[in-house]
């Protein structure tokens, strides 16, 4: 299992929980439907044409060829006509999954990396901006707006639950949109090639009813909790001297590289490296000692920390709720 | 005086000796290197393309063991990398285009009745070039040095900021060579086409395949610039560091992209077309009728060789590009749909009022319809940029493209060996074998990539090198692995059934199936002067049409290599040229090319070394000779043919 | 068959053969390596110039030198690490020294770069010494000597994605490296 979360959803695009995705589900049964049917005559008549009984007619009699030219004529006129129904239905179709939907759109900054994903919330108070990496809270039923960009190589962001994808390309701003209908844990990934770790570059978007999302976004905005016991103090002092600061930033304390993610909540995540394990003290312990050997080729190289400082950084990461 | 033509003996039994002594030429190795006999450069760029299929075939069942199983450690990301991207470059430019530029450069001169191609030096210089490019990137392969940005590199990772290392310069200039390879067998495909066909041959009287490779031909043409200003641009970006590809001083990642898919869509075509060429040019001997509907097949054809070029914007749909003018491309790419369907029409057509015979050949034809409209129809749906943009970049664009690749191309290729290896090689391929290396390759193609529908609308994007248990991709994958075996077994039948026909096949006649074809008008192997006089056709099907009595034309000369030379529409003879024989320049010039390009990856010392090899080889290879007596006779129209002096 | 087949297999084993010896080193991308570093910074010399007997020190050479996936993971770490703002993004130095030329205070040796990075420098060089991994460093360290073309040209990085300001070392003149006495004339008064 990839979480133990509940309400996860495999990722699916016929197993849709947002308007888009639902929009291209339902032309799907009717892309699947047409094309089922146009395959079955075209085999059928194939096979007949196989191992029909022979009747003694001359190919070349011009009424055999007449009739065949009707038939194929019709079969190709027949073909447009399937085609334009297709488009018409299709742009409409186009017309209405580009079109945000008319209440006001929750903007989210969606900036691509190698190999994980930055959301940032962006605010008119400028304290309240927010940096959290690989999961996408969201409220429900309202329309998010998605203003995406990437530093380094092309990535593409992908929910197939709630909507196709787009392009994060250098240089360009893109955008788009996604909506969930209802509440749950939606699996997206990374579907551009974007080097070693292209495979493991996926995100949870967990959307939550307006009130959640509203405490959730109140209480991100509060920098990194206190470590509580004397381990997760001794592991606040790992952090901030074993290296770990060099890359990652937690909002409170001295900590404020933007090279690697932030992990000012990190404890409140439901996964580490960009969605590819649950977030448990085992994985997490694995992970920073040796990421390499989780996601080979990651930019985050391999501590040496011992066991006792190992320890007490677990303890002070999964304290920040 | 015109005479008969009769595939075994010769009325003149000096002829044939004569034409030999002038045709053949020098054995041994140096005279294989020196050889301009289009059969033999042919048969080279042939089985040089299925020992790259063969390659691209093991890179394949590597992956797939890799990812039978989640997680698995059959190979880590970066050699995962280099060998998907190793797949899709051999089979995109080594295998796909090489073979049927070889199958048309084969049938070509046979199929419109001439002796060799309009240049036959440029046709052997072409070959090297291309052998060259292909050892190019297998030696930074089995170095690690594979390219591994994909086949399709898309900047910024293949730039060089992203891609350290020479693994993608050494790409980028095989692209030069196989687009300088392509270009030449265009240009002598359609000047060969056009200019030297049998009296007789009107426009209307080209056989299918003819017209499918000089389609294939123009197509090359207008497409490989495109590819080959973005290898260059891309290789000037890593190497002098120009800024063609980077956004923060001017330069677009777009760029890269637009290029490269104006390439890349025309070059799906371009592999297709020669596809559809074969199961035309096959399916009258095996239903025992013309094929149906020849204005409409051309027709199609040269429409499907148009569209193809507003198509490329379909692999963008992701990207910002506007959603207005993306329409523009969804609905060609819908509209492609008609002439594919035109001609499956007109297949099917022949089939319902002929006689089918199961034979070997048939069965891949009916596998490639099969397969074909499959791939076609999920084609037109992802047309449709709502529908795209779910599943591009998933495994069900994998699926798709395979289907239609297997079926427009792979399948009517093996029909296309079982249907023409008694002509090449002067035996029989075993009907048995045959038979197994279809069904296993049918069920195996199936099995492959059906599930891949699925995987894709599941959510597995392209190009990992694993994935995580708990998606639950690891059964339909196991499955699609599985099929991935049952393929490599009917490959291997198939080498099989190769090796042991070459030496204990039946012995094929002129014309084992009874075709309609001239290629069958002469002994299998064909002579090295394919035909020992010119045959004149009265129709579509020349065979059928005059039996035993097909006419042919005197008049050539019997000391030197001389061809005719015919009006562009409807054939009439216009003059006789002299071919300049086998000649080891070209592979030279090969050579010189090879040194230019490959020391540029390193240094650009290779610029002018390159330049002044190059051109003193290619100064020698141009020089004209001193005795030489062009016999160049411009004849007037009105004289009849039997009057030619010689 | 048909002669030539040998040959040709031949001639692609020559061409492979040819390749080998300089593409395997440079391609290789390492990911878990510890490399042999500790030991080598212990008896590191700066000069040849001294009391005794004196100690010969052979110039040597890392492995990364020869790799090219570990130099350009050294540029992006000297970009990300900031290194770039003391010392330029080119490496043409501010209110750090310049690195791209042939002055070398504390000598050129990757093991005397090494440990420059790890130990810090008097006038401002900080330690990294548990910041960074031995390997990050070794990585900065074959960087930092491409910046005055210390490799060979196959190896060298190419430009970044950025504007103009950090070209390519691939066209560089090598700098023969030696050793400069004075500190840094920007940190007088």
């Amino acid at each position: 299992m990839i979480l133990q979360a509940p309400r996860y959803t495999q990722q699916s695009m016929v197993d849709p929980a947002g308007p888009k995705a639902a929009m291209v589900d339902h032309f799907w049964h009717f892309l699947i439907i047409t094309a089922s049917i146009v395959t079955a005559v075209v085999f059928i008549t194939l096979l007949i044409a196989l191992f029909k009984r022979r009747r003694p007619v001359e190919p070349q009699e011009p009424a055999v060829h007449r009739s065949l030219t009707r038939w194929v004529s019709a079969s190709a006129a027949m073909t447009l006509v399937i085609i334009v129904v297709f488009l018409v239905l299709d742009f409409r179709l186009g017309r209405a999954i580009a079109t945000v939907p008319a209440q006001t759109p929750l903007r989210v900054n969606v900036i691509g990396h190698q190999w994980w994903w930055e959301f940032q919330y962006p605010d008119t108070v400028p304290s309240n901006w927010i940096s959290t990496a690989n999961e996408l809270h969201i409220p429900v039923g309202r329309p998010v707006l998605l203003n995406m960009s990437s530093p380094d190589v092309i990535h593409s962001f992908w929910v197939p639950n709630l909507s196709g994808k787009k392009d994060l390309i250098p240089g360009h701003a893109t955008e788009t949109w996604i909506e969930a209908d209802s509440a749950g844990v939606y699996r997206g990934q990374c579907a551009e090639f974007c080097g070693l770790q292209h495979a493991k570059m996926a995100l949870l978007v967990i959307a939550d009813p307006p009130a959640k999302f509203n405490q959730w976004l109140t209480a991100s905005r509060a920098p990194a909790d206190e470590p509580g016991d004397s381990t997760a103090k001794a592991g606040k002092q790992v952090f901030l001297t074993a290296g770990c600061s060099v890359c990652h930033a937690i909002a409170g304390t001295n900590a404020g590289a933007t090279v690697g993610p932030n992990l000012t909540h990190f404890g409140s995540r439901l996964s580490i490296a960009a969605a590819s394990l649950p977030n448990n003290r085992g994985n997490l312990g694995g992970w920073v000692l040796d990421p390499q050997r989780i996601k080979p080729g990651a930019m985050m190289p391999p501590n040496g920390l011992e066991p006792d400082q190992l320890n007490a950084i677990i303890a002070y990461l999964e304290g920040l709720k | 005086m015109s005479a008969t033509l009769r595939a075994e003996p010769i009325l003149e039994p000096a002829l044939d000796v004569e034409l030999d002594r002038v045709w053949r030429g020098r054995s041994g190795f140096i005279g294989w290197l020196c050889s301009t006999d289009h059969k033999s450069i042919a048969k080279r760029y042939i089985a040089t393309a299925l020992v790259f299929f063969l390659l691209a075939g093991l890179e394949a069942a590597t992956m797939r063991a890799q990812l039978s199983r989640p997680e698995n450690g059959v190979l880590g990301p970066d050699t995962y990398n280099q060998f998907f991207t190793m797949h899709g470059t051999t089979m995109m430019f080594l295998f796909a285009v090489p073979v049927m530029i070889g199958v048309g450069l084969y049938l070509t001169p046979l199929l419109v009745g001439t002796r060799n191609v309009a240049f036959p030096r440029a046709n052997a210089m072409g070959y090297w070039v291309y052998l060259i490019g292909g050892i190019l990137i297998y030696s930074g392969f089995f170095v690690n040095s594979g390219p591994d940005a994909g086949w399709f590199a898309y900047v910024p990772l293949s730039g060089p900021e992203f891609s350290p290392g020479k693994r993608v310069d050494i790409w980028a200039q095989m692209i030069t060579f196989t687009e300088i390879a392509a270009l030449i067998a265009a240009v002598v495909i359609i000047t060969t086409a056009f200019k030297m066909r049998a009296p007789g041959m009107s426009l209307n009287r080209i056989p299918v395949m003819v017209w499918s490779s000089v389609v294939m031909s123009f197509m090359i043409i207008f497409a490989m610039p495109a590819v080959a200003t973005a290898s260059l641009f891309l290789a000037m970006d890593r190497l002098i560091s120009t800024h063609f590809f980077n956004p923060a001083e001017g330069g677009d990642a777009l760029l890269w992209q637009h290029l490269f898919w104006f390439f890349g869509h025309p070059e799906v075509y371009i592999m297709f077309l020669p596809g559809t060429g074969i199961i035309s040019a096959l399916l009258p001997s095996f239903t025992r009728r013309k094929v149906f509907g020849y204005p409409a097949l051309v027709l199609s054809i040269i429409a499907t060789g148009f569209i193809a070029f507003a198509l490329w914007v379909h692999h963008m749909f992701a990207t910002p590009l506007p959603q207005l003018g993306q329409s523009f491309f969804t609905a060609a790419s819908a509209l492609v749909a008609i002439p594919n369907g035109v001609q499956i029409f007109c297949w099917i057509a022949t089939i319902w009022t002929g006689r089918p015979i199961f034979r070997t050949p048939l069965l891949f034809t009916i596998g490639s319809i099969i397969i074909f409209v499959i791939g076609g129809m999920t084609g037109v749906m992802i047309a449709s940029i709502p529908f795209d943009l779910q599943v591009h970049d998933t495994y069900f664009i994998v699926a798709h493209f395979h289907y239609v690749i297997l079926g427009g191309v792979v399948f009517p290729l093996f029909a296309g060996i079982y249907y023409w290896f008694p002509k090449v090689t002067g035996r029989m391929l075993s009907e048995t074998a045959g038979k197994w290396n279809f069904w296993l390759m049918f069920i195996g193609v199936h099995t492959t990539f059906f599930p891949m529908h699925q995987l894709g609308m599941e959510g597995m994007p392209r190009r990992v090198y694993t994935y995580l248990e708990g998606t639950g991709w690891g059964d339909l994958n196991a499955v699609a692995s599985l099929g991935a075996l049952i393929i490599f077994s009917s490959v291997v039948v198939f080498l099989g059934n190769v090796v042991w026909s070459l030496r204990h096949g039946a012995i094929a006649g002129s014309n084992p199936w009874d075709s309609e074809g001239l290629e069958w008008a002469t002994t299998s192997p064909p002579p090295s002067y394919n035909f020992a006089n010119v045959p004149v056709v009265g129709g579509r099907a020349p065979l059928w049409e005059s039996g035993d009595e097909l006419p042919v034309m005197t008049g050539l000369a019997r000391d030197r290599q001389q061809v005719l030379v015919t009006t562009a529409l409807d054939a009439e003879p216009d003059s006789r040229h002299d071919h300049p024989g086998h000649t080891i320049w070209p592979f030279i010039v090969a050579v010189t090319i090879g040194i230019f390009f490959i020391t540029l990856i390193f240094t650009p010392w290779g610029m002018p070394i390159g330049t002044v090899l190059g051109f003193a080889a290619y100064a020698r290879y141009i020089w004209p000779k001193k005795n030489h007596d062009p016999s160049i006779v411009e004849l007037p129209r009105s004289v009849p043919q039997s009057e030619v002096p010689r | 068959m048909r002669p030539g087949i040998a040959t040709r297999a031949l001639t692609v084993m020559l061409a492979v053969a040819t390749l080998a010896t300089a593409g395997c080193k440079r391609e290789e991308r390492r990911f878990r390596e510890v490399p042999p570093a500790a030991d080598a910074t212990t008896n590191v010399v700066m000069s040849t110039l001294q009391p005794g007997p004196s100690v010969v020190s052979v110039a040597t050479e890392h492995p990364y030198d020869k790799d090219a996936f570990a130099i350009a993971q050294g540029q992006r770490l000297y970009v990300q690490m900031n290194c770039a703002g003391c010392h330029g993004l080119a490496g043409g130095g501010s209110i750090g020294p310049p690195l791209m030329d042939a002055k070398w205070i504390y000598g050129s040796d990757p093991a005397n770069i090494f440990s420059t990075i790890v130990e810090g420098r008097p006038n401002g060089m900080p330690s990294w010494k548990g910041k960074l991994s031995n390997d990050q460093v070794w990585q900065l360290v074959a960087y930092i000597r491409d910046m005055s073309a210390q490799h060979r040209k196959d190896v060298r990085t190419s430009r970044t994605d950025d504007m103009a300001a950090i070209p390519d070392d691939q066209n560089r003149n090598r700098q023969t490296p030696r050793p400069s006495t004075n500190a840094p004339s920007s940190t007088k008064p």
